[in-house]
């Protein structure tokens, strides 16, 4: 009884941690692309690239929402969101990545939709039905996402010589960060055990094929799979994300317990 | 840049059973684009079911001076208007 229970406690940690980690994936995503909102090169992609981070934000309620139930410290959505400092954020590196130039932008946000994607797909069938849920409402959002991140990759790598140049080099400036996104923990093992969700690497396959076909249609070529970047996953990040947090938490520092 | 891209006019379906109806205009670089562009635009709060998009150059329109020959003499017309009939009781409303 005492081991079983242990175990569930475990499982419980262990699902706190993917649900974290999912959650602040979408939040310092979406708080990163709402940087584009009033500076987009077109109205018409301002208020596309505003859509999707307003999507990534809604995902991110669900998530750290759950996230803070599974916890069971009454923590809430916004608590975890406003109130934890860097080093309880488990986001993966690349989504913390400057946005560069609008190229830049939308190669980040494809090579991350591209492995939403698969992700969500997976997460459809997870044996916890709330992130199946979830997932389910998501995988509609980032659907579209995918479809036209990628769209605009073919677009601009396909493009003119300049937009063929940025992408080119938004793409190498990116791949080191794309490995991580399949390196998985005890955590994700204990995860990935209960049925909650896939190993990180089996993502892997579909990933790169979706990402394959892309870019060889957008004629780009993806760097040699060399030294990657990990940390985010653990906390440790770069320098980037405390400016955003400082961004992000400013008004719920600055007033606690703040609302309008 | 934008103003490097056509001109399209949007048509959106509020839901089935009604007409596509004109809700504005947008810029993009082809047609595909202009439906993309045109979702996010247009049907943020949940408008519409389908869309249509045409270069605004494909549209012919009559000519605001002309309003005189093309109009005004249905103004006159007013048996046009299928009201001088007596509709049975049992037909309810119409």
């Amino acid at each position: 009884m005492a081991a079983a229970q242990q175990t569930a406690i475990a499982d419980n940690a262990a699902l706190f941690e993917f649900l974290v980690r999912m959650g602040d994936n979408t939040l310092i995503l979406g708080h990163r692309v709402s940087e584009w909102c009033g500076h987009s090169p077109a109205l018409e992609e301002d208020i596309a690239l505003s859509n999707t981070a307003l999507d990534l934000i809604g995902q991110t309620q669900l998530w750290l929402g759950l996230a803070g139930e599974v916890e069971g410290k009454g923590r809430s959505a916004d608590a975890l969101a406003y109130l934890r400092d860097g080093l309880d954020f488990r986001n993966v590196l690349l989504v913390e990545r400057p946005n560069g130039d609008f190229g830049k932008t939308l190669m980040r946000q494809f090579l991350f939709d591209a492995w939403h994607y698969v992700l969500l797909k997976a997460l459809k069938g997870s044996s916890d039905r709330r992130v199946a849920e979830i997932a389910e409402k998501a995988l509609k959002e980032v659907s579209y996402h995918l479809d036209r991140s990628r769209d605009l990759v073919i677009r601009l790598g396909d493009g003119t010589a300049e937009s063929h140049r940025r992408m080119q080099a938004a793409l190498n400036d990116l791949w080191p960060y794309t490995g991580e996104l399949f390196i998985g923990d005890a955590s994700d093992m204990a995860v990935a055990a209960a049925g909650v969700a896939p190993e990180p690497a089996s993502l892997k396959v579909s990933w790169d094929e979706v990402v394959a076909e892309a870019l060889e249609e957008a004629t780009l070529k993806a760097p040699a799979d060399g030294y990657m970047q990990k940390g985010g996953k653990r906390g440790i990040h770069t320098e980037h994300l405390g400016f955003i947090l400082s961004d992000l938490q400013f008004l719920q520092r600055a007033y606690p317990g703040g609302t309008w | 840049m934008s103003s490097e891209w056509p001109l399209w006019e949007v048509f959106i379906r509020g839901q089935h059973g009604l007409n596509h109806r004109h809700v504005g205009s947008l810029h993009a670089p082809d047609a595909e684009m202009a439906v993309k562009n045109a979702r996010d635009v247009y049907t943020r709060r949940n408008e519409g079911v389908s869309i249509w998009v045409v270069r605004s150059s494909e549209i012919t329109a009559s000519a605001p001076s002309e309003k005189g020959p093309l109009f005004e003499p249905s103004n006159s017309k007013v048996y046009r208007h299928p009201t001088f009939f007596d509709v049975p009781e049992e037909v309810g409303h119409m």
